[in-house]
């Protein structure tokens, strides 16, 4: 490890710690937004969730993107599915709660008719939560995803964070298959408790 | 049967004749003549699209039920330039009400819904939908945002506000009231096949 040390120029190192700080500065929610761009992803419909405000707000202020509100988190994977049908690629964003009412679209249109339909849940009733609902619904969404042997990671880390998000992104789209990422309060904070 | 059917009768904006599903399928398909996509919801509804001649712009619903106005919605989004018709029975409708309001928001100009009601879970057994006999959907509708929404009075009308809306500025719902009966075929239950038929007749695959 000394030799290791001792070979890496001080230029390098700099460049090393140039490079950290970048990743740093970059936020989650800015990690999401950009990495939707890159692949193309033009159409996010989604039920709000208060972890997601920044992103949904800078979403709606990019031009780039047709960002809107719908009644349900299945209304949104349908207005997806058909865009995708039409050549045009989409993402949801939900929270847990909402994950939870999908079992049925999931395994009667996004599974059977192969559709690559990418989902961004924000994870709510673990690491402090308050609300004793939201902790019993959470612990329903993986044993689903599972059931449905669907590709899903839970994002903790930001560091692995774009990697997880755009691989995952380009397997759906490349495999036909829905991809589920579950953004833990680890990565965003999640939602405390407020009196 | 014949219950929430005479209370229907005595709605005044329910006040039209009722039709059947297929016929009136049958009619809409004859007036496309420029690749329309028509994305047929759940249980009869496809089975008599998919009865009216195959189309390669025809998706079949082959579950998610209530989802066909939002599967049209996103059809829509993706291909401004291409009609795109939805048909839908009233109790699946009644699963999705909120995408009323989303499909008022965003205004698509070429997205036309029609609502096929009978007010009856046909396929189930024919059991009354909570709305029988108490709910207009067309008045939901417009309630909901969406200004051109009207009752077929019969099928000259249908087939007059199907022209208009092949010319319209702005979405629009037509509800027609139609009879108990079952569907006229059977889709061939192949959700790939059907995606991928569907994919080809959008111009978004390339014909093998």
């Amino acid at each position: 490890m000394a030799v290791v040390e001792g070979r890496t120029s001080p230029q390098t190192l700099s460049e090393k710690a140039s490079s950290e700080k970048i990743s740093q500065e970059r936020a989650w929610h800015e990690v999401v937004l950009q990495t939707l761009k890159r692949n193309d992803i033009r159409l996010v419909p989604y039920v709000p969730d208060r972890v997601l405000t920044t992103l949904i707000g800078n979403i709606h202020a990019d031009p780039f993107f047709t960002t809107f509100p719908t009644a349900r988190e299945e209304e949104a994977v349908g207005i997806v599915s058909g865009a995708w049908m039409g050549g045009l690629r989409g993402a949801v964003l939900m929270q847990t709660s909402g994950f939870a009412t999908l079992a049925n679209v999931l395994a009667s249109l996004a599974i059977p008719y192969q559709i690559p339909l990418i989902m961004l849940v924000s994870e709510r009733g673990t690491l402090g939560e308050f609300n004793y609902g939201q902790s019993l619904v959470c612990r329903t969404m993986r044993p689903v995803l599972d059931s449905l042997a669907m590709e899903h990671h839970t994002a903790t880390r930001l560091d692995e964070f774009e990697f997880m998000i755009d691989r995952s992104i380009k397997q759906a789209i490349a495999t036909q298959a829905p991809v589920a990422l579950i953004l833990s309060p680890l990565l965003t904070g999640g939602k405390v408790f407020e009196k | 049967m014949s219950e929430p059917m005479s209370q229907q009768a005595k709605t005044a904006a329910r006040n039209t004749k009722v039709m059947n599903r297929f016929d009136l399928t049958s009619r809409l398909v004859a007036r496309l003549k420029h690749e329309e996509a028509v994305i047929g919801g759940i249980g009869n509804t496809n089975f008599d699209l998919w009865a009216a001649g195959r189309r390669p712009q025809n998706f079949y619903m082959l579950g998610s039920m209530g989802l066909a106005f939002p599967i049209a919605l996103g059809v829509a989004l993706a291909q401004p330039k291409r009609r795109v018709f939805a048909l839908e029975g009233d109790g699946s409708l009644l699963m999705q009400l909120g995408c009323l309001s989303t499909i008022a928001a965003l205004k698509p100009a070429n997205l036309s819904m029609i609502v096929m009601d009978n007010g009856v879970y046909q396929i189930t057994g024919a059991q009354p939908t909570p709305a029988a006999g108490v709910s207009d959907i067309v008045a939901i509708a417009a309630g909901c945002g969406l200004a051109n929404s009207a009752w077929a009075a019969d099928e000259e009308d249908f087939e007059r506000l199907v022209d208009q809306a092949l010319a319209a500025t702005a979405p629009t719902l037509i509800g027609v009231r139609i009879d108990d009966k079952p569907g006229v075929g059977a889709t061939r239950r192949d959700p790939v096949q059907i995606r991928e038929r569907f994919m080809l007749g959008l111009g978004v695959r390339e014909a093998p």
